[in-house]
């Protein structure tokens, strides 16, 4: 994390996941899917798993110096 | 199973284990081998943040609003992904400045003010002990549901007194394990190692408890997801349970609980205890600032199942809050509703434990100390003695505040709903969220304005959340909620200014936050920063400077016996040797007596002492107790001006400046190195010219000497004339060589050399030079073989010149082979997408060091162990044949170069270009 680059990739995960959780996106999932049930909770948990793995990798690969 | 023995067994059992744990990590840490030193672990200590309000109270928010439950985790998430920025940045401030709780942070951050420590000690009292009283409440409910099903729990809870609440005993139980565990030291910045072991596995305990009832949900009451979603489809009034119309406020309700979460996280009293405070290692940060998400993910991705579960099986009377446990009752197991009640029990500890011993902290150190150190009575204190009574005071918090939070639930606890409760104080957190945040990064901001906007925002916040819950419990009459005080519409409280389209949490947070904020930035804008304000502001906002210097501010006027004295008193014996002994004094002096008790402390030493002070009783009643001590002019502008130095912007312009005079030498250090280079170059032009006239004079002095002879001597026999005009010849053929080659290479260097490049066949051009050669080398006795492993060679180059080339290197290759049965190969191939030509010989070589030397002008190399007799029978080279056959082969994009021979042995003479380009057939044809 020393690094500048790796502080501007965190930095646009956060924008990244900030967009992710928020309405515009948020509803735009809001909607019923073939059964009746609304894809949100689908779209807000696979939204979060990718920011979480992005994270990871993010933050446990070491950033080239 | 269910047998009310059973459940006591198996949860005090629990508990008892907790003990267990907790004294193992605090052995090991006495070891030296710490439990907790892992990110891992400190991932987990900070899932304290899942309390029974998320055991319980997610299902129960997911089935009456929706995926909002996911709000309280996807902030977290949020304020972990910045969390090397700013959990980094105070872990940081927190160790240098010996910070214990959030109170003592933000007391620190403005001045060490005693009364804003005092403030925040109070609010979060006012706004968390709810929260204590709702896991209290959690673990009363969740037994009496385990122990009653399928009858109402509330049934047993209304005509049950205290003694028979197994909450109130399970209070009782952590009071003890945490006055065992979170009290040992009075130095309350050292860690609660077995403490936090203890929680971590409490974490793990709560998630396996959860996995395990959602699996079974799906799986055995269930046929997997499919099934369930599918009844979930056929169900009308659940299939829009999951949409964003089931959120409370909307889009904008979603906002603002996403970002209620957010800061509520980092300002939770025992959220920063878990991560500030018990931070054992910055680097922890960086891994549990995803896996810590995972765990929220992990712990929450059956939320919804069990909740869907739990509203198509379960009769409408059920409250939600119990789906976890009541679904698998409802199955008529015995051991997994066990499990799950172990596993709410175990959110809730973990909450209490942490909780308890942030607020004892803040409690003892902002509350109590200061109020006993106005009074005079605590000066009296004997040697030791005050160190013994701050741990007992610190212990009797700890009791009153589960007592307050066990009342608390005992008395109002049933008016509310558990998820009702947890949101109150979270918003109650926020409060703290501008005076810590901004207070971090802006350096203009004022303990005035931090004062004033905590005050506006928590009274904000109890009018808008907290007064209208009393009403709702029945205690006030609710009607000033619908026309508002005296009658006041503006002033409702979930409507305030008339603003009624968000929900009241949303609402509560936009009004208290805006008042807090406003009132900070505002204030602090209109109003003057004390000394230590302004250095303590330093201290914080450039807390991740490199240049940052902790210096002392405190200047030497009083004795080392007094400070002794005082912290004896305050610290005890061992901690004030401690003191004492620390710091690089102590090395120094082994030699020299030690310092006697009347000289004068050392600022460092005093320095050192309000830091031990800082740990144990917070920041602000250290600075008062040395206050009380160093006499004069207490604090040393000298440093404080250095501490504002090294923060400010002349350390900006320092770092510039020191940018550019390293650039600066580093141009310096090039000009340098390009003047050395051209000495060298003059030098070596000055010593070809030497050479060449050198070169030059030999075979002219000779020409002169034979025609003087022929000239002087007439009667020279005809046979012997015939001979010197003969030499005369030869020599003048050398010279016009030698002359040929200087102004080749005089081309050459100037680049002025003209070449012809043309496709040729580099085949049909070795073979060509080796006959011109054969001859020659044949009257020499050198044997010459030739390999050319390929058919074609087609290269681009200048022919004429690469004959020269490969002559000179045939040529100097039998010059150099073996005296006595001199043999040379040439051989020619392909290696990757070049051709390479190489001369070998069996000679001595050329030594490693001296290879490069051999392109050089005029480099004539000395034979080993042959005298000058012996080489003078032969042909001796001008020395300036490989330089320019390297800067031939180097203008046709080639190399030239020496290896060791892998055939014969001696040198190796290799030649390197590049396959010409293929080109069609019919240009080929035009050529």
């Amino acid at each position: 994390m020393r690094s500048s680059r790796g502080k501007e990739r965190l930095i646009a995960l956060v924008v990244l996941a900030v967009v992710l959780f928020t309405p515009p996106m948020v509803l735009l999932f809001d909607s019923p899917s073939e059964t009746g049930i609304s894809r949100l909770a689908l779209y807000l948990f696979m939204a979060w798993g990718l920011v979480i793995a992005l994270a990871a990798w993010l933050l446990e690969h070491p950033s080239e110096k | 199973m269910r047998t009310d023995a059973v459940v006591l067994t198996v949860a005090f059992g629990y508990l008892a284990l907790l003990f267990v744990i907790a004294a193992w990590g605090d052995r090991r840490a006495e070891q030296g081998r710490s439990l907790i030193g892992s990110p891992t672990v400190y991932a987990l200590s900070i899932a304290v943040y899942c309390t029974a309000w998320t055991f319980y109270g997610s299902v129960g928010r997911a089935a009456q609003f929706g995926p909002s439950f996911l709000l309280i985790y996807l902030g977290p998430t949020l304020a972990m992904l910045i969390a090397p920025f700013v959990i980094r940045k105070m872990v940081r401030i927190a160790s240098a400045q010996r910070i214990t709780s959030i109170a003592d942070f933000i007391s620190a951050r403005y001045g060490k003010s005693a009364s804003l420590g005092a403030l925040v000690a109070i609010i979060a009292l006012i706004g968390i002990t709810p929260y204590i009283a709702l896991q209290l409440k959690a673990i009363t409910v969740s037994h009496a549901v385990l122990v009653n099903y399928p009858l109402a729990a509330e049934a047993s809870i209304a005509d049950e007194s205290f003694w028979a609440d197994k909450s109130f005993w399970v209070a009782l139980v952590l009071a003890v394990f945490i006055i065992l565990f979170g009290t040992r030291h009075l130095d309350a910045s050292e860690r609660h190692e077995g403490m936090v072991a203890a929680i971590a596995f409490e974490s793990i305990i709560k998630l396996v408890a959860f996995l395990s009832v959602g699996i079974f949900t799906l799986f055995v009451m269930f046929n997997g997801p499919g099934d369930l979603f599918a009844r979930v489809a056929a169900t009308p009034e659940l299939a829009g349970a999951l949409s964003l119309d089931a959120v409370p406020g909307g889009a904008t309700g979603w906002v603002g609980m996403l970002v209620l979460a957010m800061l509520a996280f980092i300002t939770l009293p025992r959220q920063f205890q878990v991560m500030v405070v018990e931070n054992v290692d910055e680097r922890h940060i960086k891994r549990a600032s995803w896996l810590f998400p995972l765990y929220l993910l992990a712990i929450n991705v059956l939320v919804i199942p069990i909740a869907m579960a739990g509203m198509l099986l379960m009769s409408n009377g059920t409250d939600p809050d119990s789906f976890v446990l009541t679904l698998p009752l409802s199955a008529g197991l015995g051991g997994l509703p066990l499990l799950v009640f172990i596993g709410g029990l175990s959110a809730a500890t973990s909450m209490v434990i942490v909780e308890t011993i942030a607020l004892s902290t803040m409690v003892s150190n902002q509350l109590v100390m200061p109020l006993l150190l106005r009074s005079r009575l605590l000066h009296l204190g004997s040697r030791g003695q005050l160190a013994g009574w701050l741990l007992g005071i610190r212990r009797v918090a700890i009791v009153l505040i589960l007592l307050l939070g066990y009342l608390y639930h005992a008395l109002i606890g049933d008016s509310y709903s558990l998820v009702t409760i947890g949101l109150v104080s979270f918003a109650a957190a926020c409060q703290f969220a501008p005076a810590m945040l901004i207070g971090m990064y802006w350096r203009g901001a004022t303990r005035d304005g931090a004062g004033l906007g905590l005050i506006a925002g928590t009274l904000i916040w109890a009018w808008t959340l907290l007064i209208p819950g009393f009403a709702q419990s029945g205690w006030l009459d609710a009607g000033f909620l619908e026309q508002g005080p005296w009658g006041l519409e503006w002033l409702r409280p979930y409507a305030l200014f008339g603003l009624d389209t968000l929900d009241i949490y949303s609402h509560s947070l936009l009004w208290s936050l805006s008042a807090n904020v406003g009132l900070l930035v505002g204030i602090s804008l209109f109003s003057r920063q004390t000394p230590l304000e302004q250095t303590q502001a330093a201290l914080f906002t450039e807390a991740m400077h490199p240049g940052l210097v902790q210096t002392t501010l405190w200047q030497g006027k009083t004795t080392r016996g007094e400070l002794r004295a005082l912290l004896d008193r305050y610290l005890g014996a061992g901690a004030t040797a401690r003191v004492f002994a620390g710091g690089p004094a102590a090395s120094v002096s082994t030699a020299e007596p030690p310092p006697r008790d009347d000289q004068p402390a050392s600022s460092a030493l005093i320095a050192r002492a309000e830091q031990a002070l800082s740990g144990a009783l917070g920041n602000a009643s250290a600075r008062v107790l040395i206050n009380s001590l160093v006499r004069g002019e207490a604090l040393d502008m000298e440093s404080i001006l250095s501490i504002l130095d090294t923060t400010s912007e002349t350390l900006e312009v320092n770092r510039r400046l020191e940018q550019k005079s390293s650039e600066l030498a580093r141009a310096s250090e090039e000009l340098r190195a390009a003047n050395e280079r051209l000495r060298e170059l003059d030098r070596l032009k000055d010593e070809f010219v030497a050479m060449v006239s050198h070169e030059l004079r030999t075979p002219l002095t000779s020409i002169r000497a034979f025609a003087e002879i022929l000239r002087d001597s007439h009667a020279l026999p005809e046979e012997k004339r015939v001979h010197f005009l003969d030499v005369v010849v030869l020599e003048s053929q050398r010279l016009s060589r030698l002359i040929e080659e200087i102004l080749d290479l005089a081309r050459l260097e100037s680049g002025r050399l003209t070449l012809e490049p043309q496709r040729l066949d580099l085949v049909a051009l070795a073979r060509h030079s080796v006959d011109a050669v054969h001859r020659l080398q044949e009257n020499r006795g050198v044997v010459l073989e030739v390999a050319i492993e390929v058919d074609r060679a087609q290269v681009i180059g200048d022919p004429d010149r690469l004959e020269q080339v490969i002559i000179n290197l045939l040529d100097n290759a039998g010059k150099f082979a073996d005296h006595d049965a001199p043999r040379v190969r040439l051989r020619l191939y392909r290696h990757k997408t070049h051709y390479r030509l190489a001369v070998e010989d069996n000679g001595p070589g050329i030594a490693e060091d001296e290879r490069e030397r051999v392109f050089e002008k005029f480099h004539q190399i000395q034979r080993p162990g042959e005298s000058a007799d012996k080489t003078r029978g032969r042909p001796r080279g001008s020395g300036l044949g490989l330089p320019i056959s390297r800067g031939i082969i180097a203008h046709l994009g080639g190399r030239l170069w020496v290896e060791n021979a892998s055939f014969l042995g001696g040198a190796c003479l290799v030649m390197e270009l590049p396959e010409a380009p293929s080109i069609s057939s019919e240009e080929a044809q035009q050529e």
